[in-house]
């Protein structure tokens, strides 16, 4: 082991107020990193941001230059992607004696039972109790997802426990008032958020040889240099897959490329004919951010994993790791959107709908990076996203269904489908798309495409769905976004009686 | 009322208090076995070399690869076990492997080395010769083969042959379920040393200390009293860590020994669900008989449970599921046949319910499947058939407080709203075509104490230090579930002094020895008694002193919240100048605890006996609402009503009633295992192997409205201060949740379909069923038949 030495000099991580020096191996995690420093209150359940037993707080910027204080899983995330960042664990909620009135509401009120989720849960529901727009809402307003205090429990939605069945957890999240005077944390959000550093992290054996190395640039110039020169690099924003390759499969790069805080990978952009998402833009932060200007999106991003992981996962990365499975594009294929992507080379675009070209393959060269996401405009009007999982939140998808259709005087006059987890890639139902187009917005047509929706697709069994569901669920699909459209399916919950 | 049951006035039992780490716990410095890695310097990591077949003869081992990786220090290999190479009790068990893979992940070798990473590296170079054998995969593969660990066991009481045919009806089915994964958030964890005086010392992660401490010492060839235990406190065990920690505890205190370094050993997630048993699965085929009236005459059933390779608990767990396949309900005539198929999987194991829950699914599922048929509703079917006084078991124990069982029923009705509701989701169903709303309300009846007699005893080591303070240890790990809080309230009621007077300290062998499980509900009541037996015997000299102190008789000296006083005295005294007098007369002011449970008694060839001290008893009523398209479904609203005695400590009593809830909801409806059954290479490999494929319930799978209540009048005389356990009756009330589902598919159908629900009933199963119904009720189903239904019927 003595052959082997690490050169981080210079990356520092402020810790609950206390600077320390990153150690370890490149791919080291934020939670093994900080474990290894004695702090033991974030914990590994799964490995794969699946349990979010290992959340903790990390200060990022906010679109208005303040900070959020967001969670995220320390288990996916690389610890040299902390160089120069403000982190808080549980054990840092505490001041001194006194605990945080997010720990004590936990606490009193029957939250914890082994207590082994608990750490996880108390920074993810630290992270609503500081989230700047959490106000008190009218009755009428509540139900189960979301108190009167405005905490909104999606914000829990990525944190397992087995012992308590969750309502304790739920009653302590509503319970929360507001952080009073003096609470640092709070005060803390009012300046701005530590800037993202460069950042390379060597690590050599005593000849020199590249062990592995981790490199954070500080402008897109530079990052498409770096892909030129080393063009197997792995390219890293959150990490939310990445972090599962690592910590799961063993994966180990000799080179990790950081691009989730370039500059001109992030915002929102507006203008007469397009909407442009920056690349490295987290899916939490366009979901604030768009504020429901693109529907189709706003209903995906509520069923797109967990506030955990859209807190770092980015919507380029959705569709840089290619999966058929991935939650955003069927929805992006059905708004049509196109890819920015950039190279030392130059600049191109290119439509969603022809990106993908095989099993997680895409026609994106190995020295591209997708620098944004372009939704052309105007919107259609009729717009619906049906995620088909086992589990609610925080699951994968067996099938999912992004619909845009624009119907005039009754008659389909454009019709966008975008399917995903029925075929190697993610692909548009061209053929339904057709046979809608043309005819009367009606049950009769819905029925009469069924069967060509159900044939689109290749849907395989796997440990999630039969093959055959699979092909149900497309089959139903239309008539679903049908009665969608008119009221029917509507989630009726809050009429129930307690 | 018994000394034990009987509270003293102002009891500190009964008062709601978190759990005794919750501060610990949201802060952080509640600490696990794995926390405790930074502590120790010099440690080493533990990484298995796991088989990729599912069947085979291991012909050799070869760890040359492993040795030239930097910083492996050391592979252990069965050839390395200096004793008894089995980590079970049952010698089919081995620790590794010397001939025999039998199941796709086992442990064959495992590679010490500095680092874990280093100790991947080195596993992954180890190479397995081996000659792949024929496998059997799935429990009917097993049936089919006639392979079966042990001797079948039989229930058989009254005249199953001529009931059955005098019945005035008779109906038939089979139904297999599936198993399930405890997923405790904390991993199997142990790290082991050998320390200053040459004890090894291992912390584990286990709800069995003492069986982790016996079968350290059997792998070693050592005495038990060179071998300690510690458990801190685990992340949760739910049965996972009765028997499974063991060999990783054994494993990781002989890399100790063999390298005179400490060893940690924690399995990650992968290997966590690859490696360790599970809930056992069954299969069922059943005949059962009913009078004009709708009363059980007859059941005849078999009981298959899915053992997996080695036998492991299964035989306890049959003989539970066979003692409880009759749940609330009295089956005059009954023959229950059971058997443990084994095959090449896991070594399936205890799971909260213990082979109960899987009784009485059977059960559930036949009166939910034959009411229709009756012409009932499966509410009031169930009615009819519970048990009344006199009546006893298919085991000839009789059913003590079956009032209770209605009782709770009718609370229950009425606390739920039960009437009125069930209107209105018909009237709702009937203007509605693609969402329809369901409701069940089912019963639990559930035997407390282990079946085995013996493991029913329990030690506490109670220490009055001469500054008033009070540490206390029994033999009971604490797992989540409370009992230290438990344990806490009932030393402070004993010795009268206030909460914060008492400290528990971790459970060790070295202070309490030949504890039994912490398992079966019983963690409560075994040291619970023993726990008071101690305060007693210290109390019992303490009365003697208070007498000379206050100048009144010792029986009339009263001693509550630190205050000690007697009706003839006008002086009080502190506990803590009581306790300084004792000192100073020599008293001793500490005490050894024992219990043991009266009256039990279980012959198991015959399957007769009196096996439990009482019966726990519980309802609940779930309304789910369920979606034609995908066969989603939420569950809308949930009631309980469960007899928890008089409730030692009722916050932490809710807790286990909510989280059994929860956790035998995603067993029914979300949990899914699935191995690989088919004659690829990866035949045997579970594919749901990671918290991205196996689901446990979230927040979205909470009941959106939850209302437990605690049944009045409940005192059970046979227990510490009048409570009951709790830790897994619970569970079972989730049958109400299958069973709504049950009703909202119907509601697809016609008004008398029977609907035929596979286990877990899974979104696509729950689909699958309403296709059934539709295509039944001549409705446009999606595809004509339900062929791709996992569990036939």
């Amino acid at each position: 082991m003595s052959a082997v030495t690490t050169d981080t000099s210079g990356c520092r991580i402020t810790v609950n107020g206390i600077t320390r020096d990153l150690t370890g191996p490149t791919h080291t995690n934020a939670l093994d990193f900080l474990r290894g420093q004695g702090l033991t209150a974030a914990k590994e359940g799964c490995a794969e941001g699946e349990c979010g037993a290992c959340a903790i707080l990390i200060a990022r910027p906010d679109s208005d230059g303040t900070t959020r204080w967001t969670s995220i899983n320390s288990c996916l995330l690389p610890a040299a992607a902390l160089d120069g960042q403000e982190v808080i664990t549980a054990e840092g909620l505490a001041d001194g004696e006194t605990i945080h009135p997010v720990q004590e509401e936990m606490a009193v009120r029957g939250g914890s039972q082994c207590g082994y989720c608990t750490p996880g849960f108390i920074c993810s529901m630290a992270a609503e109790y500081y989230r700047p727009e959490r106000a008190e809402v009218r009755d009428e307003q509540t139900d189960h997802h979301c108190g009167a205090n405005g905490f909104d429990l999606h914000a829990l939605s990525g944190n397992l426990c087995r012992c308590t069945g969750y309502r304790p957890i739920r009653d302590a999240a509503f319970a929360l008032g507001q952080p009073e005077e003096g609470d640092a944390l709070a005060a803390r959000r009012s300046r701005p958020a530590p800037e993202a550093v460069a950042t390379d992290v060597h690590r050599t054996d005593t000849a020199g040889g590249e062990l592995g190395r981790y490199r954070r640039p500080g402008t897109l110039t530079e990052a498409v240099e770096i892909l030129a020169a080393d063009s197997e690099a792995a390219v890293v924003a959150g990490s939310t897959d990445w972090g599962v390759e690592v910590n799961i499969k063993g994966a180990r790069a000799k080179s990790v490329l950081a691009i989730d805080r370039l500059p001109e990978l992030r915002g929102v952009r507006r203008t007469a004919d397009f909407i442009e998402l920056g690349a490295a833009h987290t899916l939490s932060e366009l979901e604030r951010e768009l504020a429901g200007d693109i529907p189709l999106l706003g209903k995906l991003f509520p069923q797109f994993a967990s506030r955990l992981i859209r807190n770092a996962a980015t919507i380029g990365g959705n569709l840089g790791t290619g999966s058929p499975i991935g939650d955003a594009p069927p929805a992006l294929l059905a708004l049509e959107a196109e890819l920015v992507l950039t190279s030392a080379r130059g600049q191109r675009r290119v439509a969603l709908s022809e990106y993908f070209t095989g099993y997680r393959q895409t026609v994106r060269e190995p020295d591209e990076l997708i620098t944004a996401i372009r939704i052309p405009l105007p919107l259609a009007p009729l717009t619906s996203f049906q995620k088909i999982a086992k589990r609610r939140f925080d699951d994968i998808s067996s099938v999912a269904i992004g619909y845009a259709v624009d119907v005039t005087d009754g008659i389909v006059t454009k019709a966008r489908i975008g399917l995903g987890g029925v075929a190697a890639t993610p692909l548009r139902a061209r053929s339904t798309e057709a046979r809608l187009e043309g005819l009367p917005w009606t049950l009769e047509t819905v029925h009469a495409a069924a069967e060509t929706l159900a044939a689109e697709g290749t849907p395989m069994d796997d440990h999630r769905a039969s093959a055959k569901y699979r092909t149900a669920m497309l089959k139903s699909s239309l008539e679903r976004f049908y009665a969608e459209q008119l009221g029917r399916t509507a989630a009726t919950s809050k009429e129930v009686k307690s | 009322m018994s000394r034990l049951s009987q509270r003293p006035v102002d009891p500190i039992v009964g008062e709601r208090h978190p759990h005794e780490s919750a501060f610990g716990h949201v802060t952080g410095s509640a600490l696990y076995t794995d926390d405790l890695v930074g502590r120790l310097t010099g440690v080493l990591h533990a990484y298995p070399v796991q088989s990729t077949v599912a069947h085979a003869r291991l012909h050799s081992l070869d760890a040359d690869g492993a040795y030239r990786v930097p910083g492996v220090v050391r592979v252990i290999t069965a050839a390395d076990i200096p004793g008894v190479n089995d980590q079970g009790v049952k010698h089919d068990e081995p620790m590794l492997p010397e001939d025999e893979i039998m199941f796709f992940g086992q442990p064959l070798a495992w590679v010490l080395a500095e680092t874990l990473e280093a100790a991947k590296e080195g596993a992954a170079a180890v190479v397995a010769e081996t000659e792949e054998l024929a496998s059997l995969v799935t429990v009917r593969e097993a049936i089919a083969a006639d392979s079966y660990h042990g001797e079948a066991l039989t229930i058989d009481k009254g005249e199953v042959d001529s009931a059955l045919a005098d019945a005035a009806h008779v109906f038939e089915g089979e139904f297999e379920f599936a198993g399930q994964e405890h997923f405790y958030l904390e991993t199997q964890a142990c790290l082991a040393h050998v320390d200053e005086n040459e004890q090894i010392f291992v912390q584990s992660s286990t709800q069995h200390p003492t069986e982790t401490q016996d079968i350290i010492s059997h792998v070693l060839g050592v005495p038990a009293h060179e071998v300690t235990v510690q458990c801190l406190r685990m992340g949760g065990g739910f049965g996972g860590k009765e028997m499974q920690p063991h060999g990783y505890a054994a494993l990781a205190a002989l890399g100790a020994t063999l390298t005179g370094r400490p060893v940690r050993l924690r399995l990650d997630r992968t290997l966590d669900i690859t490696m360790t048993g599970k809930r056992h699965g069954f299969h069922s085929s059943w005949k059962v008989g009913f009078t004009e009236e709708g009363k059980i005459l007859a059941l005849d059933a078999s009981l298959t449970a899915d053992g997996g390779w080695s036998l492991d608990l299964s035989e306890p767990v049959l003989t539970r599921a066979m003692c409880h396949i009759d749940n609330a309900y009295w089956v005059p005539n009954i023959r229950v046949n059971g058997r443990i198929a084994k095959c090449n999987k896991t070594s399936q194991t205890a799971f909260r319910g213990f082979g109960g829950p899987q009784g009485m699914l059977v059960m559930e599922d036949i009166i939910g499947r034959v009411a229709p048929k009756l012409g009932l509703s499966a509410r009031e079917l169930r009615r009819r058939n519970f048990y009344a006084e006199g009546q006893d078991t298919p085991y000839y124990q009789p059913v003590r407080h079956p009032e209770r069982i209605g009782a709770c029923w009718d609370q229950l009705i009425s606390e739920s709203d039960l009437e009125a509701r069930e209107l209105e989701i018909e009237a709702f169903n009937a203007g509605s075509e693609y969402l329809k709303r369901g409701l069940a309300i089912t019963p639990v009846k559930f035997g407390i104490s282990f079946n085995l007699t013996a493991f029913n005893q329990g030690g506490a080591l109670v220490l009055v230090y001469k500054d008033g303070s009070v540490l206390v240890t029994h033999g009971g790990t604490e797992m989540g579930q409370g009992l230290h809080q438990k344990m806490l309230q009932v030393a402070a009621t004993t010795l009268g002094v206030p909460l914060s007077t008492v400290r528990l300290a971790p459970t060790r062998t070295d202070k309490v020895p030949n504890t039994s499980a912490t398992a079966a509900s019983s963690g409560s009541d075994l040291n619970g008694g023993a726990v008071k037996d101690a305060c007693d015997q210290i109390l019992d000299r303490l009365k003697q002193v208070a007498a000379g102190l206050l100048g009144a008789p010792a029986h009339e000296v009263v001693i509550s919240r630190g205050i000690v006083s007697a009706l003839s005295s006008s002086k009080t005294v502190t506990w803590e100048e009581l306790i300084n007098t004792a000192y100073f007369q020599r008293i001793q002011l500490s005490a050894s605890g024992f219990y043991r449970t009266e009256g039990l008694h279980w012959n198991l060839s015959q399957m007769r006996g009196e096996p439990f001290k009482y019966f726990a008893y519980g309802a609940a009523v779930s309304e789910v609402e369920v979606n034609r398209f995908d066969g989603s479904y939420t569950l809308r609203r949930v009631d309980i009503v469960h007899d928890v005695g008089d409730s030692l400590s009722p916050l932490i009593d809710l807790g286990q009633i909510e989280g059994g809830f929860v956790q035998g909801a995603g067993w029914l409806t979300l949990e899914d295992l699935r191995w690989d059954d088919s004659d690829r290479p990866s035949r045997g490999r579970l594919a749901t192997q990671g918290a991205s494929t196996y689901k446990i319930p979230s927040f979205s799978e909470a009941p959106e409205v939850f209302n437990v209540s605690l049944l009045d009048k409940a005192h059970e005389e046979g227990a510490v201060y009048g409570s009951k356990a709790v830790g897994e009756p619970p569970l079972m009330l989730a049958f109400s949740v299958r069973e709504a589902l049950r009703e909202a598919v119907a509601a697809f159908g016609a008004s008398d379909a029977s609907v035929q629900l596979a286990s877990p009933a899974t979104p696509e199963a729950v689909f699958w069923a309403i296709e059934d119904v539709r295509s039944a009720a001549g409705g446009a189903p999606i595809r004509a038949a339900a062929e791709g239904q996992r569990v036939p019927s």
